[in-house]
């Protein structure tokens, strides 16, 4: 009988690596600034998680699951410590998120690296994280503000602008993204008559439009949020007649702007992250039929999980160094195309042996030091809508 | 000549009616931070907090009205509402001082404690405040917007320069100025208000003569609930209503009461003007300003800034230093705190 026991035993202990799961952690800020963005960017990641599992899992038929976690958007040991759980205690095999840059970095430095766990995050466009030290292990499936400040200063100089006024806010964000639109758009030849800071939460904008209307420009850039200080600039500069038009940069591009300033909003421009491609338009078609709303960053969550599970199967392994290896691979050219709904195909390919390259919700093309190249849709605010000029 | 008058509805637009209406707002919030020193000499940090109370029931009944359909339009509904938000702010202070402040002033507590009780009420109806209305923004202005837009003045007066007068604006100096004038009637010329000013420059005087104290702290409190949620709906309604930038308000107000010296109701009312104008002119640039007045070559090329926007908050702290430092009564010598 104890005999028995035993081969049973060991032969339970044998089995179990074969019923082992990979484990994905999504770190996102569920609480603080950004947390009207999370739940969908959270949904998003599941459904790719969901979609794989469907397809029989990955690396020899593993289950794949997923915990969430608050990596919050502003407090950066919060983010740290909720990462930490994640790999410490959760033992998830990498992580999506963070949300907000700030965030993202101190998961990366305070966890990701020192563990060597591969980190994929679906919407941290700060400068910084392009040129940061990662030991390779983190990639971003939203494309760095360098790149976005360059698209802006084009659509500038393209609309006949030649001198404007900028305002920020107070954060990696806004500082990041006023520094790239301000040096693309000087080395084009056009003149930034002043670029001022603003704080968030703020009940009076008066000074800081004051100081703004005083330097003069023919539009005012608001790199800020479009729920936050950057409607009161707004608001603000209408009240006392300062500007008439403005630049929206993809933070304060949303239906609650263009409903809570009005008819005074038309004619103003702007950019946000888009595509034209018909993986945006299938993904739309997915989460209605996972049951929830899309939103700003959902697209790109759906691809940071996706990428992460495909380059786990590619690198048949799910140590972070070695998806790190075939993350390029799977995104760009050369293979067959993979478009969302379509995991399943994309991991027969690989078990096979097969290259692919990982289209997406987002038309995914990974660069420089792993992350997207983006693509822009430019938009004009018209009779009270957000409509879409051209993508870029 | 049409270059200094659009100087000077440069400046107009963009300093002195924003340094007006804020000062208004910052003026009566101090006059009532000031009273509640002068009769129950405390620094009532709760201040900001009874503005955001007596604010949102003013929203809750601008909301009640609309929905009945009521409007006195060109005027916002908030107007018609705000008698009741100031009865609720009175029936707030009330039971805050029956449950809290009196146990404290009958056992002849040290200032320290009320000061730090008063900060126990902040956090309280703060608390109340977030979850009743919860700590979105909230935007109950109706009405007509400009009494004046930018663009009509242009026309009107054929200048490059605009002049913006909202609505809001013009409310909040008129409400200001008679206000104001109500307080100092009350305190010079009726009994009650009287009996108020013995009890504050000698509260045992006072006594022997026969003011009851029980009825001087009743109506101070009154009064205080009056003119906060006054000052809170001007200002909500001229930014908008949101709880956090009201506990951010306290700041700008005690700076206005010290500069202008605590107890002393006329230096509320100027301290409030002092910080308010002095916030906007130091971080003013001035560089269209001098521009229309000095010849075209000699127009500046700096914007002639003297402080950044970002440390517009600082202004306050820093007229606070120097008030305790050089004149530690303030400008028209109130107590010492």
């Amino acid at each position: 009988m104890k005999k028995t026991l035993l081969a049973l035993a060991a032969a339970a202990a044998i089995s179990a690596p074969a019923m082992a799961e990979v484990k994905l952690g999504i770190a996102l800020g569920f609480t603080g600034p950004a947390e009207s963005l999370a739940e969908a960017m959270a949904r998003g990641a599941e459904l790719a998680i969901k979609e794989a599992n469907e397809a029989g899992g990955i690396l020899g038929g593993q289950e794949i699951t997923s915990t969430r976690a608050d990596s919050t958007c502003v407090d950066a040991s919060a983010a740290a410590a909720a990462a930490d759980r994640l790999v410490n205690s959760d033992k998830v095999d990498a992580i999506v998120g963070g949300l907000c840059s700030g965030a993202t970095i101190s998961i990366l430095q305070n966890v990701a690296m020192p563990t060597g766990t591969l980190q994929f995050s679906p919407s941290a466009t700060s400068p910084a994280l392009s040129t940061l030290e990662d030991n390779d292990l983190f990639f971003r499936a939203s494309p760095s503000d360098a790149r976005q400040g360059q698209v802006i200063s084009e659509v500038l100089q393209e609309q006949g602008f030649n001198s404007i006024a900028m305002t920020y806010t107070n954060n990696d964000y806004g500082k990041g993204l006023a520094d790239a639109i301000q040096s693309n758009f000087e080395a084009a030849g056009g003149k930034v008559t002043i670029v001022a800071a603003h704080e968030d939460g703020k009940g009076d904008y008066g000074a800081e439009v004051a100081a703004l209307a005083q330097a003069g420009g023919d539009i005012l850039v608001v790199v800020g949020y479009l729920d936050q200080g950057g409607k009161g600039i707004i608001q603000s500069s209408l009240d006392a007649g300062a500007y008439d038009q403005f630049f929206l940069p993809d933070a304060m591009i949303g239906d609650s702007l263009t409903a809570a300033i009005g008819a005074d909003l038309n004619g103003s421009i702007g950019t946000v992250p888009g595509t034209d491609s018909n993986g945006a338009t299938i993904y739309n078609e997915l989460t209605k039929m996972d049951g929830f709303e899309n939103g700003p960053y959902s697209p790109e969550s759906y691809d940071a999980a996706a990428m992460v599970l495909l380059a786990m199967e590619a690198a048949k392994s799910t140590n972070g160094a070695d998806i790190s290896k075939v993350m390029f691979d799977v995104a760009n050219a050369p293979g067959e195309e993979i478009l969302p709904g379509e995991l399943a195909r994309g991991l027969e390919i690989l078990r096979n042996g097969g290259d692919i390259n990982y289209v997406g919700a987002t038309a995914l093309e990974l660069i420089g030091a792993g992350e997207s190249a983006g693509s822009y849709r430019e938009v004009l605010v018209k009779d009270q809508q957000n409509t879409t000029v051209r993508y870029r | 000549m049409a270059d200094v008058l659009n100087a000077l509805v440069l400046l107009a637009n963009f300093l002195i009616v924003p340094g007006l209406t804020y000062g208004s707002q910052l003026a009566l919030g101090a006059l009532g931070v000031t009273l509640i020193y002068s009769v129950l000499r405390f620094s009532n940090f709760g201040h900001g907090e009874i503005m955001s109370f007596g604010t949102m029931f003013t929203i809750f009944f601008t909301w009640l009205f609309q929905g009945w359909g009521l409007s006195i339009k060109p005027l916002p509904t908030a107007l018609l509402a705000l008698p009741f938000g100031i009865l609720a702010t009175m029936a707030l202070v009330m039971i805050m001082d029956k449950t809290v402040y009196r146990y404290h002033r009958e056992n002849k507590s040290s200032n320290v404690i009320f000061l730090i009780v008063s900060i126990g009420t902040m956090f309280v109806i703060g608390g109340i405040v977030r979850f009743a209305i919860g700590p979105a923004d909230q935007i109950f202005f109706d009405g007509t917007r400009f009494i004046m837009k930018a663009r009509e003045f242009k026309q009107m007066t054929g200048l490059s320069e605009g002049l913006a007068i909202k609505t809001t604006q013009g409310i909040t100096i008129v409400t200001a100025v008679i206000v104001v004038a109500f307080i100092w009637w009350f305190l010079n010329k009726t009994r009650t208000g009287k009996s108020m000013r013995a009890y504050s420059d000698n509260e045992n005087l006072a006594l022997l003569s026969g003011i009851d104290p029980a009825r001087v702290v009743m109506v101070a409190w009154l009064l205080v609930a009056a003119l906060a949620a006054i000052a809170g709906t001007l200002y909500g309604l001229d930014k908008s209503f949101k709880p956090f930038t009201y506990m951010q308000l306290l700041l700008p107000i005690f700076a206005a009461a010290i500069v202008g010296g605590v107890g002393n109701p006329l230096g509320a009312i100027a301290g409030g003007y002092v910080v308010a104008l002095s916030e906007i002119a130091v971080t003013f640039a001035y560089k269209r300003v001098v521009g229309y007045l000095v010849a075209e070559e000699h127009a500046p090329e700096t914007l002639l800034q003297l402080l950044s926007t970002d440390y517009k908050i600082a202004v306050s702290f820093i007229i606070l230093v120097i008030v305790l430092v050089i004149k530690p009564t303030g400008l028209f010598s109130g107590k010492t705190l």
